[in-house]
């Protein structure tokens, strides 16, 4: 089949960029979209033209590194599938498609369809985890988990973050995969005891990064490849009520001995 | 100069090793510890648990990955669960069986002790990923759920639906996280290391490009932990993920670290069978399908009716009818090479003959659609996504494929390579697994190596040495520095009519036709003539658009398939010389009677280490024999 396409070309973070057209015409049906693009780029290489460049790894659906707008749509118009995922079955004959990289204020974009989405990271780092050191921990079945707990956890716990949910979002907000993080940790007992500190430390690193506000659009959870739920965002506005009435920073103050 | 192959094993009864071995090492008081510096490479669940570990510990840790985040490691795509002798089922579990099987499945090419160490430092990664907050899966009650997986016949495996490695790695990457954020590990991604400096025979650094700016930089440490991963991708169509590559390892092998085992392949059975030229990778479907899956082909050959015509008499559960007591979950060594012979003799099914039949039509009249749903439910989904075919009602097709490289560095009981101060992780090492890796083993191995052990032995290195030194600015430093530039600047001078694919799809073809899950002397010659042909044009007819300073995704390509085209002629070289069968490694002169690999325990039973020995040299092996003290050598059965 033919494919016209019309694709981002940015040379880097502080060159303009623009649409360029391209056409390939043997598409096979049976191709992801990422392999559709290695043929392009083959053909581009071979000609002494710059390869177009796009970020992908595992192809599996799972690493959520691949991801760009395929006619407005993070990881293109098929549901719940990151793009390696998607296939040229799903397109028709003679199909023009617009590809541009994630918009938003916080993934600068690095090249073409590349955007830099280490601000995900720094949410994390701001406080997404359970402090437990190594060879610390009690023996696992000393903390028995609800099932429902288990496995609304592991909803949860499902984000890949890709970041489509950002690129989704009129606001450009991060908060399906804050809160992703959120309700996964909290859900379980062993994330209680830092559950206020995340909510508030991890929001408010979001808010520093430069995300949007949540207005409850919903786009996100339509979008997202993993199927991961708004009602989350729901736990993370009520975490962080919590966390503003009662959490506090620890004091800095010495030890005594 | 010839390799010192101390294996460091701890003498006494094998239970007692590790406590022995710890009690033996040397400690870094915890106000010296800030004055080390520990550079780790990768961060799936090795590099990860290592950095965040020993960040923990109060090291200066420098963590590097070529991926955006260090949550994007290949470990994030294993599937099916992780082992651990925790006995939770009641069904005879013990360190000793998980021990045994792990031994007996990688064909008895592994130590006894690192594989004990591994089986008894199983249980308290669960105890660590579940504090972390790990979603396991759970039963009613509130306890961890488990499931069996190929090569054994007790319920070890932990799982978090078909998500158990992302769900490990989001733990020690959120670990990782928690350090970063403390200021004890300083994360480097969109970096990819390009070589190991080594000074006095010791390792002291690494050189980088970062993959934005393409800038080339130099970083010292006392001590430098790889943990890249496999090089399964030396074979085009693998199951890793694109960017997986072995030039970390094949630097260090050139700077004088030995490379164990090479030759030793994993081929997953329970993959997507190939479709088209075009295809960019394979992917593979949890080995835990064959909990409930039946595997089969019709009984007469190239039948093509649709197989939910084809009735129960005349269908051929060839698993269960060749291994009866362990059936389809026999290892996947076992599973891959019948899946093989079938195809091969003609029963296969599928465009050209090259699948066979994964069928959960019996388990879902048994259990009901919704348990398998629950099961496998993003396993079906993925599989449909990519055949356009529902697994639901029509048996899934499966081909074995390229998977896990038991093959890497050389490393002692320590971790330690043949270079002082240079340790290696996970699959980045040869150590655990043998010949042939048994399912939800890997995930184990690289967390256990990250959390458990790394954090003793470097210690124990790090307590032998003065911290500093040395800086950038030292002549090594400075010449290895010119070598990454030189050899950059040679791939983006040669200009010519070939693709950087063009070449890995050729490389990718031999391999898997000579040096792949069948294997003999004529063949692996004929590959150690073509594949010098091939990197001779490669250097002479590469196309490497774009330049240096920016970023460049051909080039990163080039420079790893220039790797790879080294060290698939060394796979060969390896594979050529081990004239038996074993695990993954079937050479077609050596087989039993009714077609079983035969292992040959006289000639055979060490480790084959590569020296490099300069360019255009041939590499020079040496051995490390096996010592068996607590388990007899016994052919594998699984009948």
């Amino acid at each position: 089949m033919k494919i016209i396409l019309n694709i981002w070309r940015q040379k880097n973070s502080s060159s303009p960029g623009k649409m360029v057209r391209y056409e390939l015409d043997n598409v096979n049906e049976h191709m992801s979209f990422l392999e559709m693009l290695d043929v392009l780029n083959e053909e581009l290489t071979r000609k002494g033209e710059d390869p177009v460049t796009f970020e992908h790894d595992c192809r599996e659906g799972i690493c959520g590194c691949c991801g760009f707008m395929i006619n407005g749509i993070p990881h293109g118009p098929e549901r719940g599938t990151t793009v390696c995922q998607l296939h040229m079955r799903h397109f028709r004959d003679g199909d023009e498609l617009w590809l541009e990289p994630f918009r938003a204020k916080a993934f600068p974009v690095i090249k073409d369809l590349m955007v830099d989405r280490s601000a995900f990271d720094r949410i994390i780092s701001a406080g997404g985890y359970i402090s437990v050191n190594t060879g610390s921990a009690p023996e696992a079945n000393s903390i028995p988990v609800k099932k429902q707990c288990a496995d609304r956890a592991m909803d949860a716990a499902a984000c890949i973050g890709c970041g489509a949910c950002v690129a989704a979002c009129p606001n450009a907000s991060a908060s399906l995969f804050v809160s992703a993080k959120i309700a996964h940790l909290g859900l379980l007992p062993q994330g209680q005891p830092e559950r206020d500190r995340r909510a508030m430390r991890m929001v408010l690193k979001m808010t520093e990064e430069g995300f949007g506000y949540c207005t409850n659009t919903g786009e996100c959870e339509a979008i997202c490849p993993k199927g991961v739920k708004i009602e989350n965002i729901a736990m993370m506005h009520r975490d962080f009520t919590r966390a503003v009435a009662l959490f506090r920073e620890e004091a800095k103050v010495g030890g005594a001995g | 100069m010839a390799f010192q192959l101390d294996p460091r094993t701890p003498s006494g009864p094998l239970e007692h090793r590790w406590a022995k071995a710890k009690q033996e090492m040397k400690l870094v008081s915890p106000a010296n510890r800030r004055k080390y510096s520990v550079i780790v490479v990768g961060s799936g669940l090795a590099g990860g648990s290592a950095a965040a570990t020993l960040g923990e510990l109060g090291y200066n840790v420098k963590c590097f990955c070529f991926q955006d985040s260090p949550r994007r490691a290949h470990s994030i795509a294993a599937q099916g669960g992780i082992n651990a002798a925790k006995n939770y089922q009641n069904d005879g579990d013990s360190v000793y069986r998980l021990f045994y099987d792990t031994i007996k499945g990688g064909d008895f090419r592994s130590r006894e002790s690192n594989v004990y160490r591994l089986a008894e430092v199983s249980v308290n990664i669960i105890d660590q990923c579940v504090a972390q907050g790990v979603p396991f899966a759970r039963e009613y009650g509130g306890t961890l759920a488990n499931r069996s997986f190929g090569g054994a016949q007790v319920s070890r495996t932990f799982y978090a639906r078909g998500q158990t490695g992302q769900q490990l790695l989001l733990g020690c990457y959120q670990a990782l996280e928690r350090q970063v954020d403390a200021g004890r590990v300083q994360m480097f991604s969109r970096h990819e290391m390009l070589d190991l400096v080594v000074i006095d025979g010791r390792a002291r650094g690494i050189i980088t490009r970062n993959l934005v700016t393409g800038s080339i930089d130099c970083h010292v440490a006392d001590a430098v932990v790889l943990a890249t991963g496999g090089y399964g991708n030396v074979f085009y169509l693998s199951t890793n993920a694109k960017g997986s590559n072995a030039t970390a390892i094949w630097r260090a092998y050139k700077r004088g670290a030995g490379f164990g085992n090479p030759c030793f392949t994993q081929i997953h059975p329970t993959c997507i069978p190939q479709s088209g030229d075009y295809q960019s990778k394979l992917t593979l479907m949890s080995e835990s399908l064959r909990n409930d899956g039946r595997i089969w082909v019709p009984k007469k050959k190239g039948d093509t009716r649709n197989p939910n015509e084809i009735p129960e008499e005349e269908r051929d559960y060839y698993l269960e009818r060749m291994y009866p007591a362990f059936g389809n979950l026999c290892p996947r060594d076992i599973a891959s090479r019948a899946a093989k012979v079938m195809c091969d003799q003609g029963y296969g099914v599928g465009p050209g003959g090259r699948g066979v039949y994964l069928d959960f039509k019996e388990a879902i009249q048994r259990l009901g659609r919704k348990t398998i749903e629950e099961r496998y439910g993003n396993l079906f989904e993925m599989y449909e996504r990519i055949t356009g075919e529902d697994p639901y009602t029509v048996p899934m097709r499966i081909y074995p494929a390229v998977h896990y490289t038991m093959g890497g560095l050389w490393v002692d009981y320590h971790l330690q390579s043949t270079i002082p101060g240079l340790f290696v992780l996970g699959e980045a090492n040869f150590s655990d697994h043998g010949a042939n890796r048994l399912g939800a083993s890997a995930l184990m191995q690289g967390l256990a190596d990250g959390y458990f052990i790394i954090p003793y032995t470097i210690g124990h290195f790090l307590a032998q040495v003065k911290p500093g030194g040395v800086g950038a600015d030292h002549p090594e430093f400075v010449a290895a520095r010119k070598q990454v530039d030189e050899r950059t600047r040679r791939l983006l001078s040669i200009k010519g009519r070939k693709t950087v694919d063009d070449f890995h799809r050729e490389l990718g073809r031999i391999m898997w036709e000579y040096c792949g899950m069948a294997r003999n002397a004529s063949g692996l010659k004929h590959a150690l003539e073509k594949i010098p042909e091939l990197r001779e044009e490669f250097w002479q007819n590469v196309n490497v658009p774009g330049s240096a300073e920016e970023l460049n995704q051909s080039l990163e390509k080039a420079g790893r398939v220039a790797d790879f085209l080294e060290l698939g002629e060394l796979m060969c070289l390896d594979a050529l010389e081990r004239e038996e069968s074993c695990g993954g490694h079937f050479r077609e002169e050596y087989q039993t009677e009714d077609g079983e690999a035969k292992r040959d325990d006289e000639r055979f039973c060490h480790v084959a280490v590569w020296e490099h020995a300069g360019e255009g040299r041939r590499p020079v092996r040496h051995v490390e024999p096996l010592q068996f003290e607590f388990v007899h050598l016994a052919q594998r059965s699984y009948k």
